[in-house]
């Protein structure tokens, strides 16, 4: 199996396994325990987060645990939007192809009174920093945009926001489940107020994340009941997959620049590989993107389609198209870069991991070719786009 | 549970009556580009009886397997019974379909029975 969908999940790594079986096994007490078996547990969270804080460039007290990078990104924001209402700040600023975790979440905003703008990605899917500034209003509270994007994986450019944020005084979140672990982040050194993160992204576990916020942005609590994580997050630590998280993120950040360069050389050779399909293009910048997102769209085919038959060849991938999601329309993503429907359903995304080799590319780009073609052959859309009943548009 | 039953996934992977007919007489296409689904069926339909069919589709995994599964269903049959296709027929004959991709279902009925239309069209014989 050639696992190419990194960016829905990754396999742990040896290390992080070894890490949370060991806690399960060992130091398994409750870290709001007084006697050493709890304490043993609360030096272990406690380690966790200072070594995380490390990782991004911060203090362990500015870090909180979370259930993920949906909690975290729901926590900020919502968080933000109390700060700002308590000053009659209500507008919030994002962009078009955030994940749901922030979308979904600014929509609920919305109905309750504030004032969304949601920025223009641009056909390369980047954001103009010149449009955030430009956008900030006096009653601006809360600048969130995301980091990479999880689906083109657009790299964004965080620290001219940040900085433009910091300059106009307006707290600056951004959700980073796709880079961290990835690309190197520094968050005082790129502005950053607030960041969500999910372990499972950088081969920890799941169900756990952490929310970064500088000091002084007062957070809200989502879940009460507990003093936990300085009474921001209630419920009992998840000691053993914190630590191994810790020592996920540890691993990822020692070798971020051999595997960034060394996953960007294959992701590239997939990249001129698969543009070699005729009428097909490259979604989002090339240059701006994660070292191991691919993401294509074939005029004439649907993605549904796609997946199974590579799924068939032993390769796991992921598509835009609305069949895949049970939705009517294709991904908000694609649409917001300026692809049409009918291209958007054929789109095929290929989040490659450090285990991939070179032959298992050679291998990608004969399977995807070989399958396009086939799906092709019976395509009556193909078939009238090559006839000239129907206008291609890639 | 996988998302699709054995047999749908046997007509999605061989499809059955899988392109075209030079000299068919009666022709249906339905769906658009837009919503990511589109079938289309050729019929040879001769002394009421559907003696050639094939099928071409752009669309998901339950599309290509309900195209493939109502032209099955067609082929030799005689008009008064193809004109009796239901979605719910093309389906169960697949051992079910998620919810959500019911409508793959509806698509492969509608494009037998706007062939059926054409056909009747063409000829100007009531089917």
């Amino acid at each position: 199996m050639i696992y190419a969908d990194n960016a829905a999940t990754t396999k742990m790594s040896d290390a992080a396994v070894n890490t949370m079986i060991s806690l399960m096994n060992s130091d398994w007490g409750n870290p709001s325990s007084l006697y050493a078996h709890g304490q043993k547990a609360k030096e272990i969270l406690e380690k966790s987060r200072e070594d995380i804080a490390a990782a991004i460039g911060t203090k362990p007290q500015e870090i909180i645990f979370t259930s993920g990078g949906s909690e975290a990104d729901n926590q900020a924001i919502l968080s933000a939007a109390a700060i700002g209402k308590a000053k009659g700040k209500t507008h919030i600023i994002s962009t078009a192809f955030e994940h749901h975790a922030v979308l979904h979440t600014l929509k609920k905003l919305e109905r309750e009174g504030f004032e969304i703008t949601l920025l223009d990605v641009h056909s390369n899917g980047v954001v103009l920093p010149e449009e955030v500034e430009t956008s900030i209003k006096g009653d601006t509270c809360l600048v969130t945009v995301m980091y990479a994007n999880n689906e083109i994986g657009t790299i964004q450019p965080i620290k001219e926001i940040g900085e433009i944020c910091r300059k106009k005084n307006v707290l600056f979140h951004t959700d980073a489940v796709q880079a961290v672990g990835h690309i190197p982040i520094n968050v005082c050194e790129e502005n950053i107020d607030m960041l969500s993160s999910s372990a499972h992204k950088f081969h920890g576990p799941k169900g756990v994340g952490f929310l970064y916020a500088k000091t002084g942005v007062k957070l809200s609590s989502l879940i009460e009941g507990g003093a936990q994580e300085r009474g921001k997050r209630a419920g009992t630590e998840n000691v053993p997959a914190i630590a191994a998280t810790a020592t996920a993120l540890a691993e990822a950040v020692k070798n971020i620049e051999r595997n960034s360069a060394r996953l960007s050389k294959i992701r590239n050779k997939i990249i001129d590989g698969l543009s070699k399909i005729p009428h097909s293009a490259l979604n989002g910048d090339k240059e701006r993107r994660l070292p191991g997102n691919i993401n294509f769209c074939f005029e004439g085919i649907e993605g549904e389609s796609l997946l199974l038959l590579l799924d068939d060849k032993g390769i796991c991938a992921s598509s835009g198209s609305a069949c895949t999601s049970g939705a009517l329309d294709p991904s908000h993503v694609l649409l917001a870069i300026g692809r049409p429907h009918d291209v958007a359903h054929g789109s095929l995304r290929l989040s490659i991991g450090e285990d991939i080799t070179e032959k298992d590319a050679d291998y990608i780009i004969r399977s995807v070719t070989e399958v396009a073609e086939y799906l092709r052959s019976f395509s009556p859309l193909w078939k009238d786009l090559n006839s000239g009943k129907k206008k291609f548009i890639l | 549970m996988a998302l699709y039953s054995e047999k749908l996934m046997d007509h999605f992977r061989n499809p059955r009556n899988m392109g075209s007919i030079e000299d068919a007489n009666g022709i249906g296409e339905v769906g658009n580009a837009k919503c990511g689904d589109i079938m289309k069926i050729y019929l040879k339909i001769e002394n009421d009886v559907v003696k050639d069919v094939k099928f071409e589709t752009f669309g998901c995994g339950s599309a290509i397997a309900s195209s493939s599964m109502a032209t099955e269903m067609i082929k030799g049959k005689p008009l008064s019974e193809v004109k009796k296709l239901t979605n719910k027929a093309v389906a169960e004959a697949l051992d079910g379909m998620p919810p959500h991709k019911m409508h793959c279902s509806v698509l492969a009925e509608e494009a037998v029975l706007s062939a059926l239309k054409d056909y009747g069209e063409r000829t100007g014989k009531t089917v």
